[in-house]
């Protein structure tokens, strides 16, 4: 019987984009109005945990919607209840209303139809959107086609303790020198941690002679041939590591704390101004500093997402429209709260909400958008989950 | 009038609310591991899964830790609570010791584990308070303790946790077995006390202490908090490894963990034969020691060991707890300073108010769960009393067969059927799963004060034309009342510390101070993991203290009802 009532729910039709129409404004505020938010994101930095509190507060005060955060440690989990949900025919009021997405979890829920659009472009506050120097409308390689809303700018740096670590490392090269002269004093999130699989991607963008081979899907040849070099670089590698490897810390902020124990002298961040923040919370000793490599690092944006299956679709559009606002824009740009890049357009600005951004103090440790250089393309997503896979056979189950 | 009525469904009820989620979540667990997960377009049956699972290099590793894990922490509590209990039973520091455990026994497993952390990792608090004076440390060694490779501080982590919950047990045993008589003949026989008890003694302890033991055994074999703070990653212990495929976005990994989940179903029943046929040898060997007449020349040896292995269990964690506050209190804290250089208020005013939410939602669901099991229990053993129903050994062991079925072989089961006949998650699947780990613990911990109620006040109530209603709620339960609220209190503590149940059949929407705490773990903020880590460890002590001072307030003045 439960397997018959199963069946019959996933031959059900999907329900119709048709009850919403993001370009409604008026009626999407309307709808919003007293609905509940339940945006799925990682939680597991106190400061965005906070941002992200101060955002419930305002779109409350302002909208009617209320915001509730749950917190992930790993945005999959998001993906895969929505994936359930849809096996079991709950298509109409899922858990989950928005998630903080990007890379392969996007690509695979645009992939399997798991998302609410194209609702992102018809937002008022794209309008202030830099779609020309910020890569937003393709995620990791993947077109956006408005299938989710940027939040925020993300670029990889090098954290690294001046009282202990005199110069900053120009390359990925250098860091192999540097590690076998300091051993013990430099390591990566475990993939698949998104910012350990950021790491090793970073070395491929930094050795491979020609990198552009990343941004096409990977092949097994091609894929054979860029995985050597990787392992050839990671086995040179990791017998310096912290701990020579046996463990690896969880997530990116949980190296903070071992810079400050002395455990480590370098770290790698996906947040220019993550350092700054975390020296302003007592995390960090005040000598840390960030640099990034001599040919640049990669970058990416965050996004939200909202499930093809969210009951309050118009409140979590609501709130992507907030969170592209100059008022919440700048606020995760200041070190103090979130220290998280603008995806906005400076020049769309009005000159009272620019001079905002203008007056913010990036922090002692934080890069001007000048010093960050380059920024680095993401590789297609297809090369990360084949050199994740890979990664946790030949390291992750160390013997 | 039918003075004996009482609802019958009650007992049937309390069975039902305890097996009914393990065997619906074994089901769900047992098709999707053989490839039937219709949901995701797959028909079994096929060996694929169990195929997949086996070529994961890591299994071997994840396999071996969890059964070493499993083993090695049952065994060691179980050594030093009887090493202690035998050679120090009866003395002041005995009291003094039982004294110290018995509030650890509600710490949560998660606040326990983060203290150990803090406190041993090459940069904790132990090193700092030596360093450099002692050691020359000026920077913390590179050394691999916390997650290390063999799971030893894991399984550290859990001696420390299951001594308070073994000796509790140990003492309510001791007071069936007639030990003094037992002791003062052996010792009069030339016998030290140490090995006297254990030649006279612990036969009789054991029997009655092993369903408890087989708990301990099935869930330290398939923890998953603990495992994720203080275990090691490369690779993870099996029941890690089985949540993480559960969570994958790729629907295929599902029907991997389920055969995870039966692979480890089938390694704690392993074990818990292993552990039956070690009885079995130990039995004999020990007949063997006993009949050779040994006198017990290592007592006093052995004795100081037991009573400084007990001692340093319940100083790890009462240090842990230490290390939490003063992290939670701290401003910049750089090693190898002993303390931060200034304490601050500023990270409870930061995480307070998320707390208190979290704190909220954690007390509603725990003592909504701990008066349902109270009900329960009271009702079946209301029913026991009037129907005069035996009480069998098959019984006690129903009572903890839903702890013996490893928590992560049940669970995302659970999560699966309940997605599958469209019920929502959220709190009230949440209390039901609760449920299930506290009634047993509500149940065991009121059945011997219930039964040990004397029952001619219940004949002089009934003499003066009391209903068997009137004597259950106005002579029993209220002289009862100590032990009413400790039971309380132990299924709250209980329900505090449920991690997986929470997590999985939540769904993510309800978050207590135990799923906030160990999201945290991942984010590493030592200050935030102070706070919830504190906050979840008072939300399982409070009622223990209310516990003690209600009835010392209600009955101030017949100090013989106090405990009941």
């Amino acid at each position: 019987m439960k397997h018959l009532a199963l069946t019959a729910a996933l031959m059900a039709p999907l329900p119709a984009l048709a009850d919403v129409d993001p370009a409604d404004w008026d009626a999407v505020q309307a709808a919003a109005q007293g609905q509940t938010v339940y945006w799925n994101a990682w939680g597991g930095s106190t400061t965005t945990n906070d941002f992200i509190a101060w955002v419930g507060e305002r779109v409350a005060a302002e909208f009617g919607v209320t915001l509730e955060h749950v917190k992930l440690t790993d945005t999959a989990d998001a993906v895969t209840r929505v994936l359930s949900e849809k096996q079991a025919g709950e298509n109409d009021d899922g858990a989950i209303d928005m998630i903080w997405i990007n890379g392969a979890n996007f690509a695979a829920m645009k992939e399997a139809d798991l998302l609410f659009g194209p609702y992102a472009e018809q937002l008022p506050n794209w309008a202030l959107v830099d779609v020309e120097s910020k890569t937003v409308q393709t995620d990791f390689t993947v077109p956006v086609e408005g299938y989710e809303s940027p939040w925020a700018m993300a670029q990889v740096v090098f954290d690294y303790d001046t009282d202990r670590m005199k110069e900053p490392l120009g390359s990925m090269a250098e860091l192999l020198e540097w590690t076998a002269a300091n051993p013990g004093r430099f390591t990566y999130p475990q993939p698949p941690d998104f910012l350990g699989t950021t790491f090793l991607k970073q070395v491929l963008v930094d050795v491979l002679p020609d990198a552009s081979v990343l941004s096409a899907p990977a092949t097994d040849e091609t894929y054979d041939e860029v995985a050597q070099v990787l392992w050839a670089y990671l086995d040179e590698l990791t017998p310096n590591l912290w701990r020579q490897g046996k463990a690896y810390p969880a997530t990116g902020t949980a190296m903070f704390p071992l810079i400050a124990d002395g455990e480590l002298d370098l770290s790698i961040s996906f947040s220019p101004g993550a350092a700054s923040t975390a020296i302003a919370n007592n995390e960090l000793p005040p000598s840390v500093r960030t640099f990034v490599l001599d040919k640049g690092t990669i970058g990416n944006a965050s996004f939200v997402a909202i499930p093809y299956n969210s009951g309050s679709k118009e409140g979590a559009m609501v709130v992507a429209n907030f969170l592209l606002s100059p008022e919440a824009q700048a606020r995760a740009q200041d070190p103090e709260i979130l220290g998280y890049g603008t995806v906005l357009n400076m020049d769309a600005l009005a000159p009272e909400d620019r001079a905002v951004f203008d007056a913010l103090d990036l922090g002692v440790a934080t890069l001007s958008p000048a010093e960050l250089g380059t920024v680095q393309p993401e590789p297609h997503p297809s090369w990360m989950t084949r050199i994740a896979d890979d990664w946790v056979t030949r390291y992750g189950v160390a013997q | 009038m039918n003075s004996r009525r009482l609802p019958p469904a009650l007992p049937v009820l309390t069975l039902l609310a305890m097996l009914g989620p393990v065997v619906a979540g074994l089901w769900g667990t047992l098709l999707p591991a053989f490839g039937h997960l219709p949901a995701a377009g797959l028909t079994g049956p096929s060996l694929d899964p169990f195929v997949e699972l086996f070529d994961w290099a890591g299994l071997p590793r994840a396999a071996m830790l969890s059964v070493t894990t499993g083993l090695g922490a049952t065994a060691v509590s179980l050594l030093i609570v009887t090493l202690i209990t035998a050679g120090w039973s009866g003395t002041r520091a005995f009291r003094l010791l039982e004294r110290m455990l018995s509030p650890l026994l509600s710490v949560p497993h998660a606040a326990a584990a983060f203290g150990l952390a803090f406190l041993i990792a090459p940069s904790g608090w132990l090193a700092r308070l030596v360093s450099p004076d002692l050691t020359g440390w000026e920077r913390p060694l590179d050394l691999l303790i916390v997650q290390d490779t063999w799971g030893l501080t894991m399984t550290a982590g859990l001696i420390a946790k299951e001594v308070p919950f073994l000796l509790l047990i140990t003492l309510a045993a001791l007071g069936q077995t007639d030990a003094s008589r037992s002791l003062a003949i052996a010792q009069a026989l030339g016998y030290g006390r140490l090995t006297g008890w254990l030649k006279t003694v612990f036969p009789r302890v054991y029997a009655q202490i092993r369903p408890p033991i087989y708990v301990v055994l099935a869930y330290s074999m398939s923890v998953v908090d603990v495992a994720v703070i203080l275990g090691p990653n490369t690779p993870p212990t099996l029941s890690v490894q089985i949540v993480k495929l559960m969570s994958d976005p790729d629907l295929a990994m599902r029907l991997e963990g389920a055969a995870g989940a039966l692979l480890q179903l089938s390694l704690v029943i392993g074990a818990l034969v292993v552990w039956r046929l070690g009885e079995v040898a130990i039995g004999a060997l020990g007949r063997r020691w006993i009949a050779a007449g040994h006198r017990g020349r290592l007592d006093p040896v052995i004795r100081q060991t037991a009573l400084g292995l007990g001692m340093i269990s319940a100083l790890t964690i009462f240090l842990g707890i230490a290390v939490l506050a003063i992290w939670s209190f701290a401003g910049y804290w750089g090693f190898p300073d002993a303390f931060p250089d200034q304490l601050t208020f500023r990270n409870w005013l930061r995480h307070g108010p998320g707390t208190l939410e979290a704190l909220g939602e954690t007390a509603l669901i725990a003592v909504t769960v701990s008066l349902v099991a109270l009900i329960l229990t009271i009702g079946c053993l209301e029913a026991e009393y009037r129907y005069g129903l035996p009480v069998t050994q098959r019984g006690i062991w129903l009572l903890y067969l839903p702890l013996l079925v490893p928590q992560t072989a049940f669970l995302p089961g659970l999560q699966t059927l309940m997605l599958q006949v469209g019920a929502n998650e959220g709190r009230l699947p949440v209390m039901l799963a609760h449920l299930v780990f506290v009634l047993p613990y509500v149940f065991l911990s009121l059945a011997d004060p219930f039964r040990a109620w004397d029952v001619r006040m219940g004949t002089v109530a009934a003499a003066l034309r009391a209903s068997p209603n009137g004597v259950l709620w106005r002579v029993r339960l209220p002289m009862l009342l100590g032990p009413i609220l400790t039971a309380l209190a132990v299924g709250m503590a209980v329900s505090v510390g449920q991690y997986l149940a929470t997590l999985l059949i939540g769904g993510g929407r309800v978050e207590t101070l135990t799923t906030e705490a160990v999201a945290l773990s991942s984010g590493g903020d030592r200050r935030a993991i102070g706070v919830y880590g504190l906050m979840q460890t008072g939300a399982a002590l409070v009622p223990f203290t209310l516990a003690l001072l209600i009835p010392a307030l209600v009955w101030r003045n017949r100090r013989g009802l106090w405990r009941g």
